[in-house]
């Protein structure tokens, strides 16, 4: 976390008009990142890689995250009224979070022996502000990786060489990691289904009429 | 012709053979496969061609390059609908007498990724599969079967009348339709000729 947030202050240093943003992970891993806008994404980057101090020259992993539309809790102290007296009281806030798509990148420097450096972006929403600048003229290996998570996610990674669907043909609709992704309806019989299948086996025999 | 006298003709140098098991025994001990392989399961399918299996025993070594040379397809692995086309592109380029063995899980089914969006739910959908080699992956010893269980069924082979080959009908198509990726799956998603799907009979 410290080293992190060193290599904060000093990006920050360097590009003022850059605002990171640490995210703590509050797992076993304690693998915390950093949030990047997207509008600076590539001059951070290039930052990070040219930087004689930091020297991340390697992007080992470019992924992708789908997140929903959700609602936060927030506690608040307010103060109330209660039987004649003012007293201080938790109360809790909800909070809609609209959902959006995130590119996690994952940068090591061979140089120097330390990563992985965890680099954040966020997409406006889930629908149509879905581009995010390219890393593929920074790091070269970027530019399959790339392809993929507009194939898996359908993130528009603007200044790509040649952003084309990696996995699925030309011509298929939709981006099948997408949490609303909805799959054809090709169900057929398993002798003992469990699980999603066997919610997915008695929608299939409803529909049909059979028990 | 009685078993005594062959055997004894046999002792004396002669065999006597129909021209039909002859042909049969022929063809069971020269298939050539296609080399051919989609996933871990090829690995094992090289193996068992290698020195320590060695399924050159049964004639079957000489793995070819090209469809146009092979009379055996091993689908050794896992076919996603975008190689399915494929896949059936290269049987139609087989020579006729053709077999196919599904080798392991997902050629056989889809296996551990049935339920997933890319991967066909079993290469018989497209194509008459002679031999199943259930494995995750089979061991070579287990392909070996699967080529001696092909073996038995060629010699079982007749060449005349109804249970002739597919081949030697005259009103049969010679290809099989290659599917097509369509937008949200691969089109159409079974061959009804060559496959439909299982009924269940459920206890109401």
């Amino acid at each position: 976390m410290e080293r992190l947030a060193s290599i904060q202050a000093r990006i920050e240093a360097a590009l003022p008009e850059a605002k990171l943003a640490l995210a703590a992970n509050p797992g076993a891993s304690g693998q915390h990142s950093l949030v990047v806008e997207a509008a600076h994404l590539e001059a951070v980057a290039r930052r990070l890689r040219d930087d004689p101090e930091l020297q991340f020259d390697y992007l080992s992993n470019v992924t992708g995250v789908d997140w929903l539309d959700r609602v936060e809790t927030d506690k608040v102290r307010v103060k109330r009224e209660y039987q004649g007296e003012e007293i201080e009281v938790e109360e809790s806030v909800e909070r809609r979070v609209p959902g959006y798509l995130e590119v996690v990148y994952h940068l090591y420097s061979v140089a120097r022996g330390t990563g992985p450096l965890v680099l954040r972006v966020r997409t406006g929403n889930r629908t149509d502000r879905v581009d995010v600048p390219s890393l593929a003229n920074v790091f070269r290996g970027a530019e399959l990786q790339e392809r993929e998570v507009y194939d898996l996610f359908g993130v528009v990674f603007t200044g790509h060489p040649d952003l084309r669907r990696l996995l699925m043909w030309e011509g298929f609709s939709g981006h099948p990691m997408r949490k609303d992704y909805v799959e054809p309806d090709d169900y057929e019989y398993e002798p003992t289904p469990h699980g999603e299948v066997a919610a997915k086996a008695s929608r299939r025999y409803a529909k049909r009429g059979q028990p | 012709m009685e078993s005594d006298l062959r055997s004894e003709l046999s002792r004396q140098g002669v065999m006597i053979v129909s021209l039909e098991a002859l042909y049969n025994w022929g063809r069971s001990n020269s298939l050539w496969p296609l080399g051919f392989g989609l996933a871990c399961c090829a690995i094992e399918m090289m193996a068992a061609s290698m020195a320590r299996f060695d399924l050159a025993r049964f004639g079957a070594e000489v793995f070819r390059p090209s469809p146009r040379q092979a009379d055996l397809m091993i689908v050794a692995g896992t076919v996603t609908k975008k190689m399915a086309p494929q896949v059936v592109r290269l049987y139609n380029q087989m020579p006729e007498p053709k077999y196919v063995m599904a080798m392991g899980a997902c050629a056989i089914s889809g296996g551990p990724f049935k339920q997933g969006y890319n991967v066909l739910k079993g290469i018989d959908r497209y194509l008459p599969v002679d031999v199943h080699v259930p494995g995750c992956p089979p061991r070579p010893e287990a392909l070996i079967e699967g080529l001696m269980a092909l073996q038995r069924r060629i010699m079982r082979q007749r060449l005349t009348g109804p249970e002739r080959p597919r081949h030697l009908q005259a009103g049969e198509a010679s290809e099989l339709p290659v599917p097509t990726l369509g937008a949200r799956d691969i089109e159409p998603p079974y061959h009804a000729a060559v496959w439909r799907p299982p009924r269940v009979a459920r206890a109401s």
